[in-house]
C-alpha cells in the first residue's frame, strides 16, 4: 500500500463514519468546517455588498470596504495585511498612517487568535484547495513528486528580497489569493486561471501542495502564530496515538507527538487552528483553549486520572 | 524515524543543510522567473491612467495595495482594479476615459480612501491633479476640419485653460475654424473630453504625460517668456588650476587623437 | 486666398500628418473608401435643426441613409456642419423609434387610464375621428386645437392651418414657434407691417459691428457664429458685443461683454436712444422720411391666466399672479415710467396690450430722458462683483458704437429678447435704435432676429399656423384677409371663424379648463417644452380629453398622450423649410420611413377623409362670439360643393390640385409614400405649395415654383423670389431700393408693409381720440417702450435666477440628438451652472445633487461650476433638453401680453441639497 490509498481509504472511512450518524450530529461534527465556510464567505459577501451593493453602517458609512489586502470597517477602522505592508515598506514606499496602524491591527488580533487562522479562516483560496484535497483523497492519484514544507520560508524570503530588488511588493503581483479575492469584488479576469491551476495542482500533483508547501504569506503567518493564545490542546493522558487526527490535518508535521507531549498543545506556528482534528478524536484528547489556561487543564485532566 | 545516535545526529545536519541547500535552489531558480514576471508585468505601467494624487510610476507600483477602496469611494464608479491578465499591471486601480471618465470631485474620495499614500494626500484640489495629458489627433478632428463641434472645449470641466479654442480664418469660405488645443499646465487628464468626443474613434485622448510630453532643453529659454535684465554686479566664476599660470604641462591635451590620427 | 478647396485639403492634412500618431490614408486604404461608397446616392437636403438652415447633402443605399456631409454650394454654411448636423443620418436610427399607433386601452377598448396598446392606422383614425365629433359636439369648433410646429415642413404647416381654419372652422392652432418666435412677428408686424428680417446673413460679411442682445450664438447658431468670428478675425474695425444675462461661449471672441440683470436690456436699449438723441447721432433724413414715433400703454399685465386663476393656481403662484390685475411700481420702473414708487397699478390694457398710437418726437425724447447712465447701470448691471464704474464704461462703449457715424452694425438676438416678459417691447427697441440711426435694410446694417427652429420662418410664420394667422402675414380678425383666404381656398364666405384662436400657452389652459377636449400634437413636444408644465401635465391626464401626439420618438408629450402616432422624420417624406434669412429649401424623401411610421401630412390628409362638409360647415357656436359661425352650407352648394363632399375633397384633393400628378419627374426617381398611401394619383406636398404660393405673390411674399425649388443648382432663394427676364431672383435686403422690387422707385428706402395703414395720434400717456389719425405709409414706426421689472424677482426664499435655454449638442427636448449615442455620451445629463460663491454659500460642491425649486415646482440635477458657461452669482442656468430634468416644472408661464410667448429666461428659485 501506499500512502496515496491510506489517505484515500481513511477519508472514506471517516466520512463513511460521519454520514452513518444522524444529521444534528452530523454537523455537530462539522461545525469548525461549518463555521470556517462561514467566515471566509461571509468576509467575501461584506467586501462584496459594500463594493457592489453600497453596504453602509450609516449615511456614508460603509461596512468593510476594501479586500484582504487592505480595507476599512465600518468606516473608521483601517485593516493591512501585514505582509503586503512589510513588501511595500521593503520596495521603498513609506506607507501612510491608515495603513501602518490597518497592519499593526491585523497582526494583533492574529497574533493573538493565531497567525494561520487568516488560511483557515479568511483566506478564500483555502475554499480552492480544501475542495482540491477533498477530491484528491477520493481519486487514486499518487504523488508525482515530494517538496519540503519549509520551501515556504524560502519562498517567503525571496518575496522579501525580490520586493527590495524590484521595488514593487513581489508577493502581491503575482498573489492567488490576491487575485481571486480582488476577481471576486471587482470584476474578473485570469485570475481564475490562475486558481485552476493552483487547483490542479494541489489535485494532481501534490498534496497540500500550495497552503503546506508554497504560500509565503503561509509562511509569513505561520512565524507569527508561535505566541498565539488560541490553540489546540493536546490531552496526553487519554490519547491512544490511533493517528486519527494526523489523517486529517492538513499540516501533520505539526502534531509531532513527542512535541505535543512536551508542550500540552500543537505549539508550532504552521497550525491553522482549521479544527478538523478536534472533533474526530474519538478520545477528545484535541480541542480548542485559551493557551494560558492549557497548562492547568492539562494538570487537571492528569489529575482526575490520577 | 531514524536512530538518535552519532552518526544520526551527522546524518540529520547534513540533511538539514541539504535541504536547506535544496529549498534555496528552488526558491532561487523560481525567483529568477518570479523577477522576470514582476518586471514584464510592470512593463505596461506606463500605459495606465491612475486615479488624482497617484504617485509617479514607479513609486506608485510599489506603494499600491491593490485594495481597491479607491473603486468603492468613485462616485461615478469609472475607477477599476485590473484583473489579472489584462493589458495593465496587475491589481491595480486605473480608469478608461472613453467609457468612464473622472467627474473631478471637489473632495476626491477617492485620494481619501487610500491606506497606503499611493494616491497621495498631497493633493489638495483636484484641479492640481495630473492624471494625464489630453492628446489630439488634429487629422481625425471634426474642429479641425473646420466643423463647429469643439464638445471637447465645452464639456471640459476646466474650459478655459485646460482646453482653450484657437480661432483662424478657413481660406476656402467665409467661416472661422475654432480648434481646440490642449494645455499641460491646467488639464488634469480627467477624460470627459475623451468621453465626449463624438468620433467614432475618440479624436481627443488622455494619455500619460510621459509618453507625449516632450521638455525644450535646459540651456534655452524662449526670448518672450520673461524680461531680462543685465546685471549690473557680475560676479566672475574663480579660475580652476588648470588655468594657473603655473600649471603643469599635462600629458595629453584635447585635439591629439583627431592632429596626430593617419595622413592628411 | 485664391486657395481652392483641393489645395486647402491636401496641405492640411500635409500639416497635420507631421504633427499626429495617425497613419495617412494609403492608396490602398483610398481605394477601399471609394468601393464602399459603390452604389450611393446622393441629393441634396436640409439640416433637421436650428433656423439658421445649413444646406447638407445625404447619400444612400438600399433605403437607409450611410452618409451626409455638409453641402459644399450652400451659401449659408460652404459644406460645413455643427455637431448637430454632423449627426444629421444617425436620427432617423434610434432603438426605440415609434412605428405603430399606440392607444391608451384596456381590455380592448380605449381607456384614458390605460394602457398603451398598439393598434392599426384604421383603428387609429376611427378614435380620432370619434373624439373629434365629441368635441364638436360638446364645445364646437373651440373644443379642438393643434400643437403644431415650427419643425412642421411648409405642405404639413399648410394642410394643418387649412383643416383648421378652413375645415373645422377653428382657429385653435399655435406652434411652438409660439414659445420662440411670437415677440419677434410682434415687433415685425408693429413695426414694419410685415413679418421676418430685411436683412440676410450677408450682412455678417459686410458689417463692422455685431451686437448679441440675449443671443448665445456661439452654441445656438454656431454656424452662423463662425461667419462672424472669420470676420472678427479678417475684418479690423469688426466688434463684437454680447450682452447677456450670464457669461457664455459667444463672450468668448467679444470685444465687449455685458452681463446684464434680467430685463435689463429695456433700460439699455433706452440708454442708447438717450445717447443717439444726446450726441445728435441721428439720421434726421431717414427719420423725417422712413418713420414715425409711436408708443403705447405701460399697463398690460405679464400674459397669466386673465381669469379664474385662484380657481387653478396654488397659494405661492398666486404672489406672482396677482400682478396680472395690479402691480406694485418698484423704484426702477416709478423714473423709468414717469411714475411714483409703491403706487399700484391697475393692469387695464391687459386685454388690450396691442394698442399702439403716435407721439411726437419731442415726446419721444422726454420718453428716454430719465434713461441716463448712473439709472441705467443701476438697473441693469448683473453681475453683482462687477464694479459699478466697470459697467458704466461698458455701457458708454456700447452707446460709443451705435452713435459712431459710418459704423455699421447688425444686432442679433433669438430667445433672450423673444423669451421675454416684455419680449414684442425689446425686439421694438431694437429697431428703434436702427431706424433712428437710419441703419436699417443695408449691407452690413439691419437689426436681425434669429430664429429658433428650421422652419419657424417658413412654416409657422409664413404659412402662419398660428391662432391670428393666415398665409402671407394676414390675419383671421381681418374681414379683408379672411375673404382674400376665402377666394383662394375657394370656400363660401364667412367659412373663417373671425375670432382669434387660442395660443399656445392658452391651449394649455382650455385643456385645464375642460374648454378644448380634443387636441393633436404634431412635431413638437408642449408638454416638455411648456412653462409651468405641473399644471398642463395634470390637466392632460386627469381632465376628461382626448390627448392626441404625433413623433417620432417616444418623449415626455408621448407619455401624457391618450393616443400616440408613429411620424415620418426628415428625409423620409417630402419637406421644405424656410430659414431665418427667408431662404426657402426643399428636400425630396430619401428613404421610407419604418414600420408603419407616416409623414404628418398624410395623418391631416386622413383626417380630413372622415369629414363631410355637413359635419363643419352648419352654424357653429363659439364661445365670446355671439352670433356664432354661420351656416355656409347654402353658400357652398351654390358654389358646387354638396354637403356629402368630405374635407379631403374640398379641401385638399381639389380638382386643381389633382392635376398636379404623381409621380413627376422631378421626383428623379424618388418616393413618396404619402402619395403612395392616397392612391388618388396626386402630388400632395406640390399641389399644396403651389396653392399656397398664390398667397404671396404680388403682396411681397412671392415664392418660386415647387420644381425651381428642386433643381439641381439651386440651394434655396430668399423671398420675394419674383421672375425677372424668366429667371426666378431672389431678394436680399428688403425695403431697400437697390435690391428690393417692391420698393417704390425713388424712395431710397420703403416700408411698405405699411402701406395703407393710419394711427391714432397722442401724447406718451394715452391716444387723443379715434378722430385724429395719421398716415403711415411708407413708413416703419420708432416706438417708445419703457422698462418694466420682471415679475418675478429673487426675494429672501427663492433667491436666484433661474435662466433656461439649450445646449450646442442637443436639439430642443432632446428626443431626437437623445438617440444619437455619440451626442448623448458627450452630453448625457442637463446639470445646474451655478457660481462658485453661491455654490459655497450653500454649502454646495460641483457635482453635488440639488433641488432646484420654484413657487411651481421642482427638479433634481447635479451642479456644475466650471464648463462653457459662467454664470455670475445670483443667477443659475439649466438646459431643457432633458426630460429627466424636467426644468418647466420650475419656470414661470409669464408672456409677453403681446406676443404671448412664454418668458423662459426668468424666475426665481432657490437650490439646495438634495
Amino acid at each position: 500500500m501506499n500512502p496515496g490509498d491510506f489517505d484515500r481509504a481513511d477519508a472514506l472511512a471517516s466520512t463513511e463514519k460521519l454520514l452513518a450518524r444522524r444529521l444534528p450530529s452530523r454537523l455537530w461534527a462539522w461545525r469548525y468546517l461549518l463555521l470556517r465556510r462561514l467566515t471566509q464567505f461571509g468576509i467575501l459577501v461584506l467586501f462584496f455588498g459594500t463594493a457592489h451593493w453600497g453596504w453602509e453602517v450609516a449615511k456614508k458609512v460603509p461596512l468593510l470596504s476594501g479586500n484582504l489586502s487592505a480595507s476599512k470597517f465600518i468606516g473608521y477602522i483601517p485593516m493591512t495585511d501585514p505582509f503586503a505592508a512589510l513588501q511595500i515598506t521593503l520596495a521603498g514606499h513609506a506607507l501612510k498612517q491608515d495603513a501602518l496602524i490597518g497592519a499593526a491591527i491585523v497582526l494583533g488580533f492574529y497574533l493573538l487568535v493565531g497567525g494561520r487562522v487568516f488560511c483557515a479562516w479568511a483566506c478564500p483560496v483555502n475554499m480552492v484547495t480544501d475542495l482540491a484535497g477533498w477530491a484528491r483523497a477520493r481519486l487514486p492519484i499518487r504523488p508525482m513528486f515530494h517538496l519540503p514544507r519549509t520551501l515556504r520560508y524560502f519562498i517567503l524570503a525571496a518575496a522579501l528580497a525580490l520586493s527590495v530588488i524590484t521595488g514593487v511588493a513581489a508577493f502581491e503581483w503575482v498573489s492567488p489569493i490576491g487575485m481571486l479575492h480582488r476577481e471576486l469584488i471587482f470584476g474578473f479576469g485570469m485570475g481564475f486561471i490562475a486558481l485552476l491551476s493552483l487547483f490542479l495542482f494541489d489535485l494532481l500533483l501534490l498534496k497540500q501542495g500550495w497552503c503546506g508547501h508554497l504560500c509565503p504569506l503561509g509562511g509569513f503567518w505561520s512565524l507569527v502564530g508561535r505566541t498565539a493564545l488560541w490553540r489546540v490542546r493536546f490531552d496526553k493522558t487519554s490519547c491512544t496515538h490511533c493517528g486519527e487526527c494526523a489523517k486529517v490535518c492538513p499540516e501533520p508535521q505539526v502534531l509531532n507527538l513527542k512535541r505535543l507531549e512536551e508542550t500540552g498543545y500543537v505549539s508550532s506556528g504552521e497550525c491553522s487552528n482549521c479544527g478538523r482534528c478536534s472533533p474526530l478524536c474519538p478520545e477528545g484528547s484535541l480541542a480548542f483553549d485559551f493557551r494560558p489556561l492549557i497548562r492547568k487543564h492539562n494538570a487537571r485532566a492528569q489529575g482526575s486520572l490520577d | 524515524m531514524s536512530d538518535q545516535g552519532q552518526s544520526g545526529l551527522n546524518t540529520s545536519r547534513r540533511d538539514f543543510l541539504v535541504k536547506l541547500a535544496q529549498g534555496a535552489a528552488i526558491a532561487g531558480s523560481g525567483a529568477l522567473l518570479w523577477d522576470y514576471i514582476l518586471r514584464n508585468e510592470a512593463r505596461a505601467a506606463p500605459y495606465a491612467l491612475r486615479p488624482p494624487g497617484a504617485l509617479a510610476e514607479a513609486d506608485f507600483n510599489a506603494a499600491c495595495i491593490k485594495c481597491g477602496q479607491c473603486v468603492n469611494d468613485c462616485p461615478p464608479h469609472i475607477l477599476k482594479l485590473q484583473p489579472a491578465g489584462g493589458a495593465l499591471p496587475i491589481g491595480m486601480p486605473y480608469y478608461a476615459p472613453r467609457t468612464g471618465a473622472c467627474i473631478m470631485c471637489p473632495d476626491i474620495p477617492c485620494m481619501k480612501a487610500c491606506p497606503t499614500g499611493a494616491l497621495s494626500p498631497k493633493l489638495k484640489k483636484i484641479e492640481d491633479a495630473r492624471m494625464g495629458l489630453a492628446v489630439i489627433d488634429i487629422e481625425n478632428c471634426l474642429s479641425w476640419k473646420g466643423l463647429r463641434c469643439e464638445i471637447c472645449h465645452r464639456e471640459c470641466p476646466i474650459k478655459g485653460k485646460a482646453i482653450t479654442l484657437e480661432t483662424h480664418p478657413r481660406q476656402i469660405s467665409r467661416h472661422a475654424m475654432f480648434v481646440p488645443l490642449v494645455h499641460s499646465d491646467a488639464c488634469t487628464g480627467c477624460g470627459i473630453c475623451e468621453k465626449a468626443c463624438p468620433t467614432d474613434i475618440a479624436a481627443i485622448r488622455i494619455l500619460p504625460h510621459k509618453l507625449v510630453q516632450g521638455k525644450i532643453g535646459e540651456h534655452y529659454r524662449l526670448g518672450w517668456t520673461f524680461d531680462t535684465e543685465v546685471t549690473q554686479d557680475f560676479k566672475p566664476a574663480e579660475a580652476s588650476p588648470a588655468s594657473a599660470p603655473d600649471a603643469p604641462v599635462p600629458k595629453t591635451a584635447p585635439g591629439m587623437d583627431y592632429l596626430n590620427a593617419g595622413g592628411l | 486666398m485664391g486657395l481652392t478647396r483641393r489645395d486647402f485639403l491636401k496641405t492640411s492634412i500635409a500639416a497635420s500628418t507631421a504633427a499626429t500618431v495617425g497613419m495617412p490614408l494609403s492608396k490602398q486604404a483610398e481605394a477601399a473608401v471609394k468601393a464602399g461608397e459603390a452604389g450611393w446616392q446622393w441629393d441634396k437636403g436640409v439640416c433637421r435643426f436650428c433656423g439658421t438652415g445649413c444646406g447638407i447633402m445625404v447619400a444612400t443605399k438600399g433605403g437607409r441613409i450611410v452618409a451626409t456631409k455638409g453641402d459644399p454650394d450652400a451659401p449659408v454654411n460652404r459644406g460645413l456642419n455643427c455637431i448637430k448636423g454632423y449627426f444629421n443620418g444617425k436620427i432617423n436610427y434610434g432603438q426605440d423609434r415609434l412605428t405603430q399607433p399606440l392607444l391608451r386601452m384596456t381590455n380592448g377598448k380605449f381607456d384614458k387610464k390605460g394602457k398603451f396598446t398598439p393598434i392599426s392606422w384604421e383603428q387609429a383614425i376611427d378614435i380620432m375621428e370619434e373624439k373629434i365629433r365629441w368635441a364638436l359636439k360638446e364645445k364646437g369648433p373651440t373644443g379642438i386645437s393643434i400643437f403644431g410646429s415650427g419643425q412642421y415642413t411648409i405642405h404639413e404647416g399648410y394642410a394643418a392651418a387649412k383643416l383648421m381654419k378652413a375645415g373645422f372652422r377653428s382657429n385653435n392652432i399655435d406652434p411652438n414657434a409660439r414659445h420662440c418666435m411670437a415677440s419677434a412677428v410682434v415687433a415685425f408686424m408693429q413695426t414694419f407691417g410685415i413679418d421676418e428680417p430685411q436683412g440676410n446673413y450677408d450682412d455678417i460679411e459686410h458689417t463692422d459691428t455685431a451686437v448679441l442682445w440675449g443671443s448665445n450664438m456661439a452654441e445656438m447658431h454656431p454656424i452662423l457664429w463662425s461667419r462672424i468670428t472669420d470676420r472678427r478675425l479678417t475684418h479690423k474695425p469688426m466688434k463684437v458685443v454680447n450682452l447677456t444675462t450670464y457669461g457664455n461661449m459667444s463672450s468668448d471672441i467679444a470685444d465687449l461683454e455685458i452681463i446684464m440683470a434680467p430685463n435689463g436690456d429695456l433700460a439699455i436699449q433706452n440708454f442708447i436712444a438717450r445717447e443717439i438723441v444726446r450726441r445728435d447721432a441721428l439720421n434726421h433724413d431717414f427719420i423725417k422720411k422712413h418713420t414715425v414715433f409711436a408708443t403705447g400703454p405701460y399697463d398690460i399685465g405679464y400674459g397669466f391666466r386673465p381669469k379664474n386663476v385662484e380657481k387653478f393656481a396654488s397659494g405661492a403662484e398666486m404672489d406672482t399672479y396677482k400682478n396680472e390685475k395690479v402691480h406694485v411700481i418698484d423704484k426702477f420702473e416709478a423714473i423709468a415710467q414717469r411714475k411714483k414708487e409703491g403706487v399700484a397699478v391697475e393692469q387695464k390694457n391687459a386685454a388690450t396690450p396691442m394698442k399702439d398710437w403716435a407721439i411726437s418726437f419731442d415726446d419721444f425724447k422726454a420718453a428716454v430722458e430719465p434713461y441716463t447712465l448712473d439709472f441705467v447701470a443701476q438697473v441693469a448691471k448683473g453681475d453683482p462683483d462687477e464694479p459699478l464704474d466697470k459697467f458704466k464704461a461698458k455701457l458708454q462703449q456700447l452707446a460709443d458704437l451705435y452713435c459712431e457715424k459710418g459704423r455699421k452694425i447688425v444686432s442679433y438676438w433669438t430667445m433672450g429678447f423673444n423669451q421675454h416678459q416684455r419680449g414684442s417691447w425689446v425686439n421694438e427697441q431694437a429697431y428703434m435704435n436702427h431706424l433712428l440711426t437710419g441703419r436699417q435694410c443695408q449691407p452690413g446694417n439691419g437689426a436681425f432676429s434669429l430664429t429658433g427652429q428650421p422652419s419657424a420662418c417658413g412654416t409657422a410664420r409664413e404659412v402662419g399656423v398660428f391662432a391670428h394667422r393666415l398665409p402671407a402675414d394676414m390675419v383671421v380678425m381681418n374681414p379683408k384677409h379672411r375673404a382674400h383666404t376665402e377666394e383662394i381656398w375657394k370656400l363660401p364666405p364667412g367659412t373663417i371663424n373671425p375670432q382669434m384662436g387660442s395660443h399656445f400657452v392658452k391651449i394649455m389652459r382650455d385643456l385645464e379648463d375642460g374648454n378644448t377636449l380634443f387636441n393633436l400634437t404634431q412635431v413638437n413636444n408642449p408638454w416638455q417644452n411648456s412653462a409651468n408644465t405641473n399644471h398642463w401635465i395634470k390637466a392632460a391626464r386627469n381632465m376628461n380629453n382626448f390627448i392626441v401626439v404625433a413623433d417620432a420618438y417616444p418623449g415626455v408629450s408621448a407619455k401624457v398622450a391618450d393616443l400616440i402616432l408613429p411620424a415620418a422624420m426628415i428625409n423620409e417624406k417630402w419637406g421644405a423649410y424656410g430659414n431665418a434669412e427667408r431662404r426657402t429649401q426643399v428636400w425630396r424623401q430619401q428613404i421610407l420611413p419604418p414600420g408603419q411610421a407616416r409623414a404628418d401630412i398624410w395623418m391631416l390628409l386622413e383626417l380630413s377623409k372622415r369629414f363631410k362638409l355637413k359635419d363643419v360647415w352648419g352654424a357653429q357656436k363659439v364661445p365670446g362670439l355671439e352670433s356664432g359661425l354661420p351656416d355656409v352650407l347654402p353658400a357652398a352648394k351654390a358654389m358646387g360643393y354638396s354637403p356629402e363632399s368630405t374635407l379631403y375633397e374640398v379641401l385638399f384633393a381639389t380638382p386643381e390640385n389633382k392635376k398636379l400628378r404623381w409621380p413627376d419627374p422631378i421626383a428623379k426617381g424618388h418616393g413618396n409614400h404619402v402619395a403612395d398611401l392616397l392612391k388618388d394619383g396626386w402630388f400632395p406636398e406640390k399641389a399644396l405649395f403651389e396653392e399656397y404660393r398664390k398667397f404671396g405673390s404680388g403682396h411681397g411674399h412671392d415664392l418660386a415654383p415647387f420644381d425651381v425649388y428642386h433643381g439641381d443648382k439651386v440651394r434655396g432663394l430668399r423671398w420675394p423670389v419674383v421672375q425677372k427676364d424668366g429667371r426666378w431672383v431672389e431678394t436680399q435686403w428688403r425695403s431697400n431700393e437697390k435690391y428690393d422690387p417692391y420698393v417704390q422707385k425713388g424712395m431710397g428706402f420703403d416700408f411698405y408693409g405699411n402701406n395703407g395703414q393710419k394711427m391714432m395720434e397722442g401724447n406718451l400717456d394715452a391716444p387723443s381720440g379715434p378722430d385724429k389719425k395719421v398716415d403711415i405709409s411708407h413708413k416703419a414706426k420708432i416706438y417708445f417702450r419703457p422698462y418694466a421689472s420682471p415679475v418675478e424677482k429673487p426675494d429672501a426664499n427663492y433667491d436666484l435666477w433661474l435662466c433656461t435655454g439649450r445646449v450646442l449638442e442637443h436639439w430642443h427636448s432632446g428626443t431626437m440628438t437623445r438617440r444619437v449615442p455619440e451626442l448623448h455620451r458627450a452630453v448625457p445629463a442637463a446639470v445646474c451652472w451655478i457660481s462658485q460663491k453661491d455654490a459655497d454659500a450653500r454649502g454646495l460642491k460641483r457635482n453635488d445633487l440639488v433641488w432646484v425649486e420654484s413657487r411651481r415646482g421642482k427638479v433634481k440635477v447635479r451642479l456644475e461650476t466650471g464648463g462653457r458657461n459662467r454664470v455670475p452669482r445670483g443667477l443659475v442656468y439649466v438646459p431643457w433638453f432633458d426630460e429627466s430634468v424636467l426644468i418647466n416644472k420650475v419656470t414661470l408661464d409669464a408672456t409677453c401680453p403681446l406676443s404671448k410667448e412664454t418668458d423662459y429666461k426668468k424666475c426665481a428659485v432657490k437650490v439646495y441639497k438634495a
